[in-house]
């Protein structure tokens, strides 16, 4: 156990540094982006020149740009991501309530593409050079050249309009009055385009890895040896290659995490699901920038919870993580 | 035999071959086919394609002529996935090879801004930028290499790590050379090939952001675009889907044909490598 803190501990602190040059970029963007927080305040209520004056000497916007930033700083220390203009309430209320929606989204699609990628990986992996693992190759590589957002249209076309099978967009049907598991139904139904659309796209790079790493693991050692104990074929697949082919594909489910929520952004605006990514464009729309760089600073601090959650995983999972420094 | 020859005896990589090739065909001969601006009026409008023999693929919403559209969309892909994955290729090289080089603390530094890049979306980086700056064809090239340099960065420094222990670095530094000459003109060139392997990579994820981007209508509005034309079609989605689908399909095709290209070239390089 000791193990996995002191891991955790050294991760924590270098996410900190991270986080911070993540601020300082965002801070910078701000600066350079045109007008700020009083220009966008009077120009929804109006106001004159004296009380543009007062507000950016009240609000502290008369200051240096390294004072700016102290104060920039403390804020988010306080949690405090600023006003949006656009839904005239604070940046974490509307951010806050459009997460659980994007978390969703990106665990089921993670989950998808995860699991049919892995599995479909094992499938080639198992017969290097055959038939299906070209086919499932090539196959994958298509697919991985398949724009998103071009993906969920199509498949709004042949599964929502052409079929009926599916809603069009969004995350419920509006003023349903359902509850309970019948509003969860619902929400599934709405979710299965969206869910597909980005998992699908994910999907070819697991396999990938997995079929690479299958081929790494087939010319190791103890696979002969495994053949040599007769063990069946299947038997050395499922518990011996594939086993250790896997624990790359854990990593890269926390690197991939950044990708994700960047390609919900459009998978969101296709299907109007009311997500984090959805939120950023509407922000990009009504010129919110203030917004906009809270919803990257959030997404920043998701990505870096994902992967220390993916590290402490790993280290259970792979009992190497850490021993030397456990040992010091 | 000959790399090139090595290259044409695998069947994907002569696939990706012929689609680039067509793909420069039509980025280059846009102006020649379809002089004049590719958003002017050409026909009724919303004409399926197939249906009259001067506008094979149709019209749009406005009467554009879809083909025309096409062709000069190819121009945009292209220019932009090449001049953002050269941009971020030069810097992650630079930025590695630095960091590599210098160790210390100049590497602790740069390190921790490259995963600070990687932790931020890449889109949603590319997305900011863009709506800050301003859409015009440069900033969308920047806001795309802006989040593509740091694979880049890390192979580089990789490379220059091992690169730096060698004699003729030791060498370089008997014969009193400034440590940047050593750092770019020594070591950098030798540590390009591995970087350069993630080319095709690069250039692929550029076409994708690029017609992300302009879906979501931050391309240039001066140009047109595989992206901007799909989400132009998204207004008809139900009576024209042919809209949507037709600059879909070319993106697709574009983007698999660098990927099989790239293959080709790492594959028979890297054979030609172990063969030496």
């Amino acid at each position: 156990m000791t193990r996995a803190l002191l891991l955790l501990r050294r991760r924590l602190v270098g996410s900190v540094f991270v986080l911070l040059i993540v601020v300082i970029g965002t801070f910078l963007l701000l600066e350079a982006a045109p007008g700020d927080a009083v220009d966008a305040y009077i120009a929804s209520t109006g106001g004159d020149a004296g009380m543009i004056e007062l507000l950016r000497h009240r609000w502290g916007l008369d200051q240096s740009a390294l004072t700016r930033l102290a104060n920039y700083l403390w804020a988010l220390l306080h949690l405090d991501l600023g006003q949006s203009v656009t839904f005239s309430r604070p940046i974490r209320d509307v951010i806050l309530e459009r997460l659980p929606n994007t978390l969703l989204l990106m665990g089921s699609a993670t989950a998808l593409s995860f699991g049919l990628g892995s599995a479909l990986g094992i499938y080639a992996g198992a017969r290097p050079g055959s038939f299906r693992d070209r086919f499932l190759s090539i196959g994958s590589l298509a697919l991985y050249a398949v724009p998103g957002f071009w993906l969920g249209l199509v498949m709004i076309i042949i599964f929502a309009v052409d079929l009926r099978w599916f809603p069009i967009g969004g995350i419920e049907s509006i003023a349903s009055g359902k509850t309970g598991l019948d509003r969860a139904a619902d929400i599934a139904r709405h979710l299965v385009l969206p869910v597909r659309a980005l998992g699908f796209i994910y999907l070819a790079l697991y396999l990938r890895m997995m079929r690479a790493g299958m081929a790494e693991v087939w010319r190791q050692d103890f696979v002969l040896a495994a053949r040599a104990k007769g063990l069946s074929r299947r038997r050395i697949v499922l518990a011996h290659v594939a086993r250790n082919a896997l624990l790359p594909l854990v990593t890269m489910l926390g690197l991939q995490s950044a990708q994700m929520l960047g390609g919900s952004v459009v998978i969101e605006s296709v299907f109007s699901v009311p997500g984090l990514g959805r939120l950023a464009q509407e922000a990009v729309a009504a010129r919110d920038t203030p917004l906009l760089l809270g919803i990257i600073l959030v997404s920043a601090v998701l990505v870096i919870v994902i992967n220390l959650l993916v590290d402490i995983v790993y280290a259970f999972l792979d009992p190497r993580v850490g021993a030397s420094e456990a040992g010091a | 035999m000959s790399p090139l020859r090595r290259f044409l005896l695998t069947p994907e990589a002569i696939a990706g071959a012929i689609i680039l090739l067509a793909l420069f065909a039509m980025a280059l001969s846009a102006s020649l086919f379809f002089p004049g601006d590719p958003q002017a009026i050409a026909g009724p409008a919303l004409l399926p394609p197939f249906q009259h023999w001067s506008l094979p693929l149709g019209t749009d919403r406005l009467g554009r002529d879809v083909q025309a559209e096409l062709f000069h969309g190819a121009r945009t892909s292209l220019a932009v996935g090449l001049a953002a994955a050269a941009a971020a290729l030069a810097v992650g090289a630079i930025v590695g090879t630095l960091a590599g080089f210098a160790g210390g603390v100049v590497d602790e530094v740069l390190m921790r801004v490259t995963d600070a890049f990687q932790t931020v979306p890449s889109f949603l980086l590319a997305l900011a930028f863009v709506s800050i700056v301003g859409p015009s064809l440069g900033v969308v090239v920047a806001a795309i290499a802006l989040g593509a340099w740091t694979g880049p960065a890390r192979v580089a420094r990789a490379e220059v790590l091992s690169i730096r222990e060698r004699d003729f670095v030791a060498g370089a530094r008997v014969i009193g050379m400034h440590p940047l000459e050593i750092a770019f003109r020594e070591v950098l060139p030798n540590a390009l090939p591995p970087v350069l392997a993630l080319s095709s990579v690069i250039v692929a994820a550029a076409i994708l952001t690029e017609a992300a981007l302009s879906f979501l209508g931050l391309g240039d509005p001066n140009r047109v675009t595989w992206g901007g034309m799909i989400a132009e079609g998204r207004a008809v989605l139900r009576t024209a889907p042919f809209l949507s689908i037709i600059p879909g399909i070319a993106l697709v095709l574009t983007v698999l044909g660098v990927y099989l290209a790239g293959e080709g070239v790492v594959e028979t390089t890297a054979v030609r490598r172990s063969l030496s």
